[in-house]
C-alpha cells in the first residue's frame, strides 16, 4: 500500500483506464490535448493492472468525451473504459470496443483503391479482422490496415 | 441467383459456381446445335470498360446478343461526358437508369464493389486492377472440369504474376471454394501472393508450396494456369532476364508432364507461352477462352431470369 500511487479525485471530467500499457500520449493526442489548454491532466503509465498485466491511464479534468472520440480511442486502446466523472462521482461507465466495420474514419493505404480517387462519393469503409492485434480490411479492395497504420492515421505520425 | 451483384468469386458458395457450370454445359450444347434463344429477349445489358479488353467485353456482349438481349457500351473517355469530368458515380447511376445488368472493368481496386452499392440493377466486375476478375475464374474451372472431369483432388501450379495479376488472384481464390489436392504458387519472390490470399488458401486447409520454379514440380502436376511475368514489374532489368527463363512454358519445358496435363492461359499472351505449346496435348488455352461466352450466357441468365 505505500508503494501505490496516488491521483486526486476529479470533479468534472473522463477517466479513460485500461489502456494498453505505454497508449496514454498516443490518445491524450488523438484527444488533441497537448497540455496547453490548462486543463488539469493526469498521465499514468505502466501501472500493475489484472486485465492488463500493464496499463496506462488518462484523468482530464473538465472534458467529456463525445461518441466518435470514444468509437476512435477503441481503435487505440480496445480495452479501455471511459468513466465520465461529475460531482467527484462516476455517472457514466463505458468499455469502448471495436465497432465491426470503421466506415469514413480512416484513409485506405491501397493508392489505387477507389476511396482513393478525388472527385467520387465514396467513404472508406474498414472491416475489422481482428482487434489484438488490431487489423482492418479495406471492404472495397481489401488491402489491410495494421494498428501502427491507424495510430499514425488518427494521431498523425508516431512519436 | 436472381439480382445478384458478381464482384469477387468468393461472393458464391461451391454449390452456386456448380449451378453456373450446369447452365454452362446447357449453354454449350444449345451453341452446338445452332439453337436461337431467346431468354433475355427485352433485356439489356450495359458494358462499361475503363480498361482496354478484348475477350471479356466481346464475350459478354456476345453472350447477351445470343440469349436475344441487346448491349449498350460506354464510349471511349474521349468521345464520353467523361472526358468533360464527369464521375464514376454519375457514369454507373446513369447506366444503371438504362440497363438491366451492367459490367464493369477499371484500373482502380473496389470499383466494381462501390457501382454495386450505386447501382440498383447488378452490376458484373469484368476486372477491378490488381484485385477481381471473377468471371474469368469461373471460366478456369470450368475448362479443368470440362477437361478433367472434376475440380476437387487435382494438383495444381498456378504460374507467373501471382502478386498484381487479378486473372491469377481470383483463379486461386476459386480453387480455395473446392478441394485441390495441392496448390503450388510458381513466382519470382517478388511477385509471390498478397498474404490475405495464403492466409485463404491455409483458412481451407488446402495444401499449398510456393516456389521459384517450374522445373521443380512439372511432372506432379494436373493443371498449369499461366501468367505472364511483367518486366516493368521488376525494379532491374538484369533480375528480370535472369528469372523469366524459369518462368516461360514452351513444349520442351512441358517434357515430363502427365500426359493429360491441361495448360491454362487467360490471356492474351506475350512471350511466357509458347506457340510450340498449342500443337501439344496440354494446350487449352483457347478452349478456355471459347467457354467465356456460354458460361457469360449461363450467368447473365441466372442473374436476369434466375
Amino acid at each position: 500500500m505505500e508503494r501505490e500511487l496516488r491521483v486526486s479525485k476529479i470533479a468534472e471530467g473522463t477517466v479513460i483506464d485500461h489502456i494498453d500499457a505505454g497508449r496514454a500520449l498516443y490518445v491524450l493526442k488523438m484527444l488533441g490535448l497537448t497540455g496547453s489548454e490548462g486543463l488539469t491532466i493526469a498521465v499514468v503509465m505502466n501501472v500493475p493492472s489484472k486485465k492488463l498485466g500493464r496499463k496506462d491511464i488518462v484523468k482530464v479534468e473538465g472534458v467529456i468525451l463525445r461518441g466518435d472520440q470514444v468509437s476512435k480511442i477503441a481503435l487505440i486502446a480496445p480495452s479501455a473504459t471511459i468513466n465520465i466523472i461529475r460531482n467527484y462521482e462516476v455517472v457514466e461507465k463505458v468499455k469502448v470496443s471495436v465497432p465491426p466495420l470503421v466506415e469514413g474514419l480512416l484513409r485506405c493505404a491501397n493508392p489505387s483503391c477507389i476511396t482513393n480517387q478525388a472527385g467520387e462519393p465514396v467513404r472508406s469503409r474498414f472491416h475489422v479482422v481482428s482487434v489484438r492485434p488490431l487489423r482492418l480490411r479495406c471492404e472495397y479492395c481489401g488491402a489491410e490496415l495494421s494498428h501502427e497504420d491507424v495510430v499514425s492515421q488518427l494521431v498523425g505520425g508516431r512519436e | 441467383m436472381k439480382g445478384r451483384d458478381v464482384i469477387t468469386v468468393l461472393d458464391f458458395s461451391r454449390s452456386e459456381v456448380e449451378r453456373v457450370f450446369e447452365e454452362t454445359d446447357a449453354m454449350q450444347r444449345a451453341l452446338e446445335r445452332g439453337e436461337r434463344l431467346d431468354v433475355l429477349r427485352g433485356f439489356v445489358m450495359a458494358t462499361a470498360f475503363f480498361e482496354p479488353s478484348t475477350r471479356t467485353k466481346l464475350s459478354f456482349q456476345t453472350a447477351m446478343l445470343r440469349l436475344g438481349g441487346s448491349c449498350i457500351d460506354l464510349p471511349p473517355e474521349e468521345l464520353s461526358s467523361r472526358a468533360k469530368g464527369e464521375s464514376f458515380a454519375d457514369t454507373i447511376r446513369m447506366l444503371d437508369a438504362y440497363a438491366d445488368v451492367i459490367v464493369v472493368r477499371h484500373r482502380l481496386e473496389g470499383a466494381a464493389r462501390f457501382a454495386a452499392e450505386i447501382a440498383a440493377h447488378p452490376v458484373i466486375n469484368g476486372g477491378d486492377g490488381t484485385r477481381d476478375h471473377p468471371t474469368q475464374a469461373m471460366i478456369d474451372l470450368y475448362t479443368v472440369r470440362k477437361a478433367l472431369g472434376r475440380i476437387d483432388g487435382l494438383v495444381y501450379g498456378v504460374l507467373g504474376d501471382l502478386r498484381y495479376g487479378r486473372a491469377a488472384r481470383s483463379f486461386i481464390l476459386a480453387l480455395t471454394l473446392f478441394n485441390p489436392k495441392k496448390i503450388y504458387l510458381i513466382s519470382p519472390p517478388q511477385l509471390a501472393s498478397r498474404p490475405e490470399i495464403i492466409e485463404r488458401i491455409r483458412e481451407r486447409s488446402i495444401e499449398y508450396e510456393e516456389v521459384r520454379s517450374l522445373h521443380e514440380v512439372i511432372s506432379e502436376l494436373d493443371v498449369l494456369y499461366v501468367t505472364r511475368v511483367q518486366r516493368e514489374r521488376f525494379p532491374d532489368p538484369m533480375e528480370y532476364e535472369k528469372v523469366r527463363g524459369s518462368y516461360r512454358v514452351t513444349a520442351e519445358s512441358l517434357k515430363g508432364a502427365k500426359p493429360n496435363l491441361v495448360v491454362l492461359h487467360p490471356l492474351p499472351r506475350v512471350d511466357e507461352l509458347a506457340y510450340d505449346v498449342d500443337a501439344t496435348q496440354h494446350a487449352w488455352y483457347f478452349r478456355q477462352a471459347s467457354f467465356g461466352v456460354p458460361l457469360r450466357m449461363a450467368l447473365l441468365k441466372l442473374i436476369l431470369r434466375g
